[in-house]
């Protein structure tokens, strides 16, 4: 269990209400992680340990008719080779249910090791077992399997054109539309009608994908690299039929997910299995080619915006459609228009998404999954209407700016969008842009400036949480949340801190652990929301027990108060001047502590709470629509000769409702404009349309941005809290990087001339 | 990675002999190519000969002029070595633009010149690729050849020697020592690579027994107004898409001297002779730099996904001598 000491706060720069909330603390898990104290899942010592490595199948569809791992068993340290003819039985993964969000925990519909189909090129086929992790690499390296060929489908452009329907579903809405935007499109006095293609792209967390696994009996404990403990346990309860209560699964540091660690792929699964049969201990770290061959990446998407205007901008349609790829074992569908129901306030819309199933690996979410890749598409397009228009690009957003959402015309909690592009153009500079494109030059570079809004929904999910205050004065929160570099152990400390009234030094915060209260998986950008949710009324609960038990002594200055005069503060419960400390209340009690719950861990509870959260859950969505974004500004450089691009100047200015840290805020906002960056001029996962295999799976050709790819960033709050969330505070984890990509192909094109409507924006399309 | 036996050498003599007796032998220098692909299982020696404590790690003068390296001098100290930095900027330049700071730290001169290509297929066991099995087809040419070459390909292998320092070495008339049982060999680095024919698996002209031992530069007046300009898909780390390697002297508005090398776009450190040719006694202008680009570039052949390499290299050619002119070379 992760106990961090809570350093002191250093930094104090007060932003928002609180004296810890809205200061830029410095991150709990800090000292821990940069002395290596801090134990990621395949480092957790085990005597006795045994390490496993997968074998990847070389083709997309077939039936294995052989595998020869005769060479394999026979290199010296291996204990098993374990493929689909002596793997224990697992029960296949459950189907996906639209009441359970658990039920979505499977990566794939692949029952590994259980069968001879082969489903995508790079399948694991078998796992060795050695005493060395070198030694089950050099197996794996040996071990020989033969196919019977099936047909596939594997190439993603040439499937489009037979793309489906995308399932809509209330939480993933795939489209919706109002009134004829096809007729208003044509009969705009001005329009455009583009077509945009996006590539797959991988999360490349820092870790790899590790599992260390073992069992005592029945029982099986689980160190995970996961966004998501509750899932892996009730997936792995449920494939080797073993009650979930029995499982415990530990992940309290993960070297970053960005949604790739989410679902349970095979790694995990594969190395419990090799546990189970060889009766070790058996950790298993993927390659990073592993990781690429294992665990699904980001659709590919071919998009379509049409967009149908007045000549003073006023838009009269708006048409943005999409198709992106599923496996044919499973995928997480991207909601690529999502943010083009909510961004202008068209008198027409149309949004469509659809799929093509592939012989290719469950794709998965990934930041910002739609948004991320959904804004470049729309918000280009903006570009090229304004451009069309002759019209400030900022101008024509403004014009078009709702004052409900475009689609269903719900109220809006809270929009600052035109705060925050006043904001930005100022600091910025946006008025020394020219509006000719190709026209600026500094020796060798032409430059240009380019902006996008940057859009993110809100929601949350739901949490447990107990908080102890104990005799000590120490507080205790406890929640199996997810910390992987986010900083949310330190936003919780923060938020206890305040509504207790206690020194954050004196919070601890415990988390990423099934044997916790349940939370739910770090996604959505939900995690802090829904977390401070249930830890503010937890804390309430807790003020309201301790001033009972102080009423009980006829000593106590709190005789007679009544909570709603309470204030917390000082380490305990004042009104006026009078009050005493928590520790006090205690040990006047003789209790050593007092324990306040928020949710019930009962299968009932569970079911109660889970169905309670989804009626409040679709109530807000019709009530609200609830987003963050924002405004992000950028200049880049082109080589006049060669085309290569290079971002010189960024400012993001965004409205995240309050922010609680400004530290870890900018961390998260920096990294997903970093990403961005990625997803606008260099990343791409190369899939071979000849065999659906991953041509590019290492960062030495993946192509991430280094360093000298990224600019000074500047990052701005309008730190404005949203009245229907809780401490305001809206989620700031995936709009960091939407609307990036967009507003460099924006500059790229104030730069040149040149559009690109093609991601990554390489030198080649722009010579 | 096959299990291996490892052993170090102390001096020339023994490394030679060692390798002269195991047949399944190679040499370690820093080891970020090798042990990479033996990781992929594409490299699978019985023995690795640790040569990293020969002593070949000095960067000498010459009488003439010139300069001796050390086959086992490591990119890093290469880079910034203050005789080659004034001598022969364009060298210690593309250096730098390699790899990153700990793998240049790690490479030798020797391994460098011996780096094998990038191509993706190369890479993977579950490919076509002729270089790595013989005979078994190339998956690159209907495939990802974005990074491929089109100078100097075949039918069997269309593969980039991927070496940054090699370009500016080809480009200075440097000469490869090699030692061997037999005695020791100069060879011109120009002739020291081999394009791929029909036998792309046969990279070089160095026999598998024998050492690198030192690369030496002539003199060359000339390469103190020299530059190296890569072009690639991030700022930093990673390999050319083209790269140009160029010394230039000007008397009188007319060429009088030039070296000019490419990287990125060829089978192996590429000197540019027809465009020496062409502009040797040509008036120094953008017209002039162009024609001798488009002649370099006039056997050039483009395939599915590279055919865009043949403009941009005739414009980094023209670029950098433009910028040769004006600015003078590298600092
Ligand atoms: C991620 C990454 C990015 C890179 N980017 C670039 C880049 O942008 N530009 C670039 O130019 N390079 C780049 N490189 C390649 C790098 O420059 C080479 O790996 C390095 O120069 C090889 O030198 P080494 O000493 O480590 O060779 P080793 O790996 O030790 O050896 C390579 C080969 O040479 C043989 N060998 C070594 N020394 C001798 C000798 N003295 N005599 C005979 N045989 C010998 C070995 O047996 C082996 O076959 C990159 C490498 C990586 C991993
Ligand atoms: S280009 Fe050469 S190295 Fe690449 S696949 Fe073809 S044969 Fe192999």
């Amino acid at each position: 269990m992760t106990q961090v000491q809570n350093p002191p706060v250093t930094t104090t720069t007060t932003t928002a209400a609180g004296k810890y909330v809205g200061q830029a603390v410095d991150r709990v898990d800090g000292a821990v992680k940069t002395t290596g104290e801090a134990r990621f899942a395949a480092e957790v010592p085990y005597a006795n340990v045994a390490h496993a490595a997968l074998v990847h199948s070389t083709v997309s569809r077939g039936r294995i008719t052989a595998v020869d791992t005769t060479a394999a068993a026979a290199v010296e340290g291996v204990i098993s080779v374990i493929t689909h003819e002596n793997a224990v039985r697992m029960r296949p993964p459950s189907k996906v249910s639209p009441i359970d969000i658990d039920s979505m925990a499977s990566g794939t519909t692949v029952n590994y090791l259980n069968t001879d189909q082969v489903s995508w090129n790079g399948q694991p086929i078998a796992v060795v077992v050695a005493e060395t992790p070198h030694a089950a690499h050099e197996a794996a390296g040996l071990v020989r399997a033969t196919y019977e060929v099936q047909p596939s489908t594997v190439d993603f452009k040439a499937e489009a054109p037979n793309a489906e329907p995308q399932p809509s579903s209330l939480i993933l809405p795939s489209g919706g539309s109002k009134g004829d935007a096809e007729a208003a499109l044509a009969a705009a006095p001005v329009s455009v009608d583009l077509r945009f293609t996006t590539p797959m792209h991988h999360h490349n967390a820092i870790e790899p994908h590790a599992t260390t696994a073992v069992w005592d009996g029945d029982r099986l404990t689980v160190h995970e690299a996961s966004q998501s403990v509750v899932w892996v346990r009730k997936h792995l309860a449920h494939k080797f039929s073993v009650p979930a209560e029995g499982i415990r699964v530990i992940a309290p540091f993960v070297g970053g997910g960005f949604g790739g660690k989410a679902n349970v792929w095979a790694g995990t699964i594969l190395t419990v299995l090799a546990a189970r049969m060889t009766g070790r201990p058996v950790r298993m770290l993927l390659t990073r080619e592993g990781v690429y061959r294992t665990v699904g990446g980001r659709t590919p998407t071919i998009q379509r915006v049409a967009l149908g205007a007045r000549s003073d901008g006023h838009l009269t349609s708006l048409i943005h459609t999409s198709v992106s790829q599923l496996g044919r074992v499973g995928g997480m569908a991207e909601p690529v228009t999502s943010q083009s129901s909510h961004l202008y306030a068209a008198d027409n819309l149309l949004l469509k998404q659809e799929i093509v199933k592939l012989d290719q690996i469950a794709n998965t979410s990934m930041r910002a999954p739609g948004e991320a890749i959904g804004t470049y598409a729309i918000e280009v397009a903006i570009d090229e209407l304004a451009a069309e228009l002759g019209m400030d690009p900022i101008e024509l957003r403004m014009v078009n700016e709702p004052e409900t959402d475009p689609l269903h015309g719900r109220k809006f909690s809270h929009r600052m969008l035109r705060e925050a592009y006043a904001r930005g153009a100022e600091r910025f500079g946006w008025a020394n842009r020219s509006p000719e494109p190709g026209v600026t030059r500094d020796g060798r570079w032409l430059v240009g400036m380019g902006v996008a809004t940057a859009y993110h929904p809100s929601f949350q999910l739901r949490a447990n949480v107990t908080v102890r205050v104990s005799v000590d004065g120490g507080v205790l929160v406890r929640c199996g949340f997810q910390e992987m570099g986010m900083g949310g152990a330190t936003a919780q400390a923060q938020i206890a801190a305040d509504a207790l009234g206690v020194p954050f030094e004196s919070v601890r915060v415990e988390y990423g652990d099934t044997a916790l209260p349940l939370a739910p998986m770090a996604g959505g950008s939900a995690q802090t929301a829904s977390v401070a949710t249930s830890l503010l009324a937890a804390c309430e609960k807790l003020k309201k027990s301790m001033l009972e038990l102080a009423k009980k002594s006829s000593e106590s200055p709190l005789r007679g108060a009544r909570a709603a005069d309470l204030s917390a503060r000082d380490g305990g419960l004042f009104h006026g001047g009078r009050g005493e400390t928590y520790a006090s209340i205690l040990a006047r009690a003789g209790i050593p502590s007092v324990d306040a719950a928020i949710g019930s861990e009962t299968r009932l509870g569970d079911l109660v709470g889970n169905m309670r959260f989804m009626s409040k859950f679709l109530m807000d969505r019709r009530r609200w629509v609830k987003a963050a974004c924002g405004a992000q500004f950028c200049e880049v450089r082109v080589d006049a000769d060669t085309g290569e691009v290079r971002v010189s100047r960024w400012l993001g200015v965004f409205d995240v409702g309050t922010v609680i840290n400004a530290k870890t805020a900018t961390s998260q906002l920096k990294g997903g404009i970093v990403m961005g960056i990625g997803a606008a001029l260099s990343e791409e996962s190369l899939v071979d349309p000849r065999h659906g295999r991953v041509m590019n799976p290492s960062l030495a050709e993946y192509h991430l941005p280094v360093h000298a790819d990224v600019p000074r960033i500047d990052v701005e709050y309008l730190d404005v809290p949203d009245p229907t969330m809780p401490l305001g505070l809206l989620g700031i984890g995936e709009v960091g990087i939407t609307g990036v990509a967009g507003a460099i192909a924006n500059a790229v094109h104030n730069a040149t001339g040149k559009r690109v409507r093609d991601l990554p924006i390489t030198l080649d399309k722009l010579l | 990675m096959k299990t291996f036996a490892y052993l170090s050498a102390p001096d020339v003599p023994s490394a030679v002999r060692a390798i002269s007796t195991e047949p399944g032998a190679k040499f370690l220098g820093g080891g970020t190519n090798l042990v990479d692909l033996m990781r992929e299982g594409v490299e699978a020696p019985d023995t690795v000969i640790d040569i990293t404590r020969l002593p070949l790690t000095g960067v000498e003068e010459l009488p003439d002029g010139g300069v001796r390296i050390g086959a086992l001098v490591r990119n890093s100290h290469l880079a910034a070595n203050q005789l080659i930095r004034s001598r022969y900027p364009l060298l210690s330049q593309a250096i730098l633009t390699g790899a990153s700071a700990q793998l240049r730290n790690m490479a030798t001169v020797g391994g460098n010149l011996l780096q094998r290509t990038r191509c993706l297929y190369f890479y993977d066991s579950a490919a076509a690729c002729n270089k790595r099995e013989p005979g078994s087809g190339c998956d690159a040419i209907g495939g990802f050849n974005r990074g491929n070459a089109i100078l100097g390909a075949s039918e069997s292998c269309i593969a980039t020697h991927p070496s940054d320092m090699a370009v500016a070495l080809v480009a200075l008339d440097a000469v490869v020592e090699v030692e061997s049982v037999r005695g020791t060999r100069r060879i011109p680095l120009v002739d020291f690579h081999r394009l791929p024919g029909t036998t792309p698996q046969v990279e070089t002209v160095l026999e598998a027994d024998e050492l690198i031992t030192a690369v030496e530069l002539p003199p060359l007046p000339l390469a103190a107004t020299s530059r190296y300009r890569k072009v690639r898909d991030r700022a930093s780390y990673a390999f050319a898409l083209v790269s140009v390697a160029a010394a230039l002297e000007v008397e009188g508005g007319v060429v009088t001297g030039v070296r000019i090398a490419l990287g990125g776009v060829a089978t192996k450190p590429w000197r540019a002779h027809e465009a020496e040719r062409v502009l040797l006694g040509a008036p120094a202008t953008d017209e002039s730099f162009r024609r001798a680009a488009e002649a370099e570039l006039a056997p050039a052949v483009g395939r599915s996904q590279n055919e865009f390499k043949i403009e941009l290299a005739q414009r980094a050619i023209v670029a950098t001598l433009r910028t040769l002119l004006t600015e003078g070379g590298a600092a």
